[in-house]
């Protein structure tokens, strides 16, 4: 890397011009990193640092001055908010849960299809599905099971006790988009598992049943685990497809925090707002911190 | 061995009708409910009054100039980052690995809070500052700039992605040196030796930021701004058929969209990874 090391008269020019490329980029090689490392601190870093100054922040009404506190983060702990924030783990716990088992199933039938063009078109679907969240995937299942929605009205879902603006109609939806995003996270698992161990499982006289009890769910735990908690996460931060759909009928993390903070609520409550957010970072980096551990190790299978 | 697949099959089959029923039949109601118009019978006025419906061409246009921006910007960013990284800085590479990952720890809503409270502040304490002047350029209704800015640090997760899985099929550092030896500088470099060669990773990165952009509906509506997916809720309440005619047709798109990134970035992976 010193630059004496290379003699004036280079014997070939190619070799010069690795060698003023090696010194240039020890000099330069981190210069096109900053502009990204810059950009993500302004429009990432400053909303994040204010989000946890004004979490642990209250503003005295009479004299405007500012004070540290822990406050707001005992408020969004208690009454209204802390029932909408057990209502999104709840939420997101069963919804992850379903999606978790069906996509399973659905990725296990697929797997062992001997169609390949079935295949194929579950996955393709899947990767579409799993990005359509939001909007457009509430107003299809406004249309469908909503109050007036086709199979509501064919079926008379109504007078059977069916209600799409409640707990389990939001399920419903959800897992719309986080079955086939479980299929996509376990397919490669699936794939992982080598027919041989069921041959020997099968030789050594196990059942279908045993095969899965004791190697195939023990391989596929890590994988099945990891693809939990990235359910979880994706339902726990929906925001678009509940809002548009229920609207605040059901107590969620997310609708209770735009609520906050467009002051429909009370006024003064953004700081709650700010705390609560901050509540569901730490939820988000918690389902996070198991994922990416999960993820690894899960890989080691599919080498 | 044949009690074992005799078990499976019935079972199998069962899951894919399940499925299918579950998947298919929220698209077929909702076409159904645009087209069948109670006491008028079958018509398609909801399709074709779309276009002339106010804020449409708006909104979605709105939508699509800030995708626009935010893919040249979220590029612009990432590629001479992550190419410097495999060339020159890989020391660096956890670091940009944890910061392009960061945003999937802020949900957009909590992010969103942070932002509007920034925006807050700027009044209060920079008022007398040339920031405000900043401050106020980018939240211009007519551009809101702001949610560019939003959108570029959404989609970093998925843009890291997409380039890390382009760039590891290449041989970045071949490519240059073999560029620089023949006398090219290291723009030139850049842009006729190495991109031409992730030209997958790259729309697989465009049309990522590109579906997230159009369907974003949380930042954009508390920051309160109108683009496509704010509009759509907005016009449901009074024209219910129409704003499901509108969400047919965006997932369409949404997914000829992803199906041509499908079958054009699709097949590389399977060819190199075993």
């Amino acid at each position: 890397m010193t630059l004496t090391s290379t003699p004036a008269n280079a014997p070939t020019r190619a070799g010069a011009a690795t060698a003023a490329s090696t010194r240039r980029r020890g000099a330069a090689g981190w210069l096109p990193v900053v502009p990204l490392l810059a950009f993500t601190a302004i429009a990432f870093g400053i909303p994040v640092v204010a989000l946890l100054n004004g979490a642990f922040t209250v503003k005295d009404p009479a004299t405007g001055a500012t004070s540290y506190t822990t406050a707001n983060l005992d408020a969004s702990l208690h009454g209204a908010y802390l029932t909408a924030l057990i209502g999104s783990v709840k939420l997101s716990a069963v919804c992850a849960a379903i999606g978790t088992v069906c996509g399973l199933l659905l990725a296990q039938a697929v797997v062992t299809s001997r169609f390949r063009a079935l295949r194929e078109a579950v996955l393709t679907a899947s990767g579409v599905l799993a990005n359509f969240g939001g909007v457009p995937l509430a107003f299809a299942f406004v249309a469908t099971l909503g109050n007036s929605g086709v199979l509501t009205q064919h079926l008379h879902l109504r007078d059977k006790g069916w209600d799409l603006y409640s707990f389990w109609g939001l399920t419903v939806v959800y897992l719309y988009f986080l079955i086939p995003m479980m299929v996509l996270t376990i397919t490669p698992a699936l794939d992982g598992l080598r027919s041989q161990w069921r041959e020997a499982a099968q030789n050594n006289g196990a059942t279908h049943a045993q095969y899965w009890r004791h190697v195939a769910l023990p391989v596929l735990a890590p994988s099945l685990l990891g693809g939990y908690v990235l359910l979880f996460g994706s339902a726990f931060a929906a925001y678009a497809t509940a809002d548009a759909i229920v609207g605040s009928s059901i107590p969620l993390v997310t609708l209770q925090i735009a609520d906050a903070l467009s002051g429909n609520v009370l006024v003064g409550q953004e700081h709650v707002a700010l705390a609560l957010s901050l509540d569901m970072v730490l939820v988000a980096g918690l389902v996070m911190a198991v994922y990416l551990p999960l993820q690894r190790r899960s890989a080691r299978w599919l080498a | 061995m044949a009690r074992l697949t005799h078990r499976i099959r019935p079972g199998r089959g069962t899951v894919l009708v399940a499925a299918a029923l579950y998947f298919l039949v929220p698209l077929a109601s909702s076409v159904i409910f645009t087209v069948d118009v109670p006491g008028q019978g079958i018509n398609f006025d909801a399709y074709t009054r779309i276009f002339s419906t106010d804020g449409f061409l708006s909104s979605l246009g709105l939508s699509l100039e800030l995708a626009a921006a935010t893919i040249v910007i979220d590029l612009l960013l990432m590629v001479p980052a992550m190419v410097a990284l495999r060339l020159g800085a890989p020391r660096l590479r956890p670091v940009v690995e944890v910061v392009c990952s960061l945003p999937l720890v802020v949900p957009p809503i909590a992010f969103v809070v942070g932002v509007s409270t920034v925006l807050k502040w700027g009044p209060e304490y920079l008022s007398r500052t040339p920031f405000f002047q900043t401050l106020v350029a980018i939240q211009n209704p007519t551009f809101p700039f702001v949610l560019v800015m939003a959108y570029v640090v959404m989609a970093l997760p998925f843009v890291y992605r997409a380039l890390d899985a382009g760039l590891r099929a290449v041989d970045v550092r071949t490519l240059v040196e073999a560029a620089r030896s023949c006398g090219a500088s290291w723009p030139v470099a850049l842009v006729r030796a190495v991109l031409p060669n992730m030209r997958g990773a790259l729309l697989n990165a465009s049309f990522l930021t590109l579906a997230l952009v159009l369907g974003e509906f949380t930042v954009a509506q508390l920051l309160g701004y109108r683009p496509f997916a704010v509009w759509i809720v907005n016009i449901s309440g009074a024209q219910a058929q129409m704003s499901v005619a509108v969400s047919v047709l965006s997932l369409l798109m949404t997914w000829l969209l992803l199906l041509v990134l499908a079958t054009a970035a699709g097949r590389r992976p399977s060819r190199t990874a075993p």
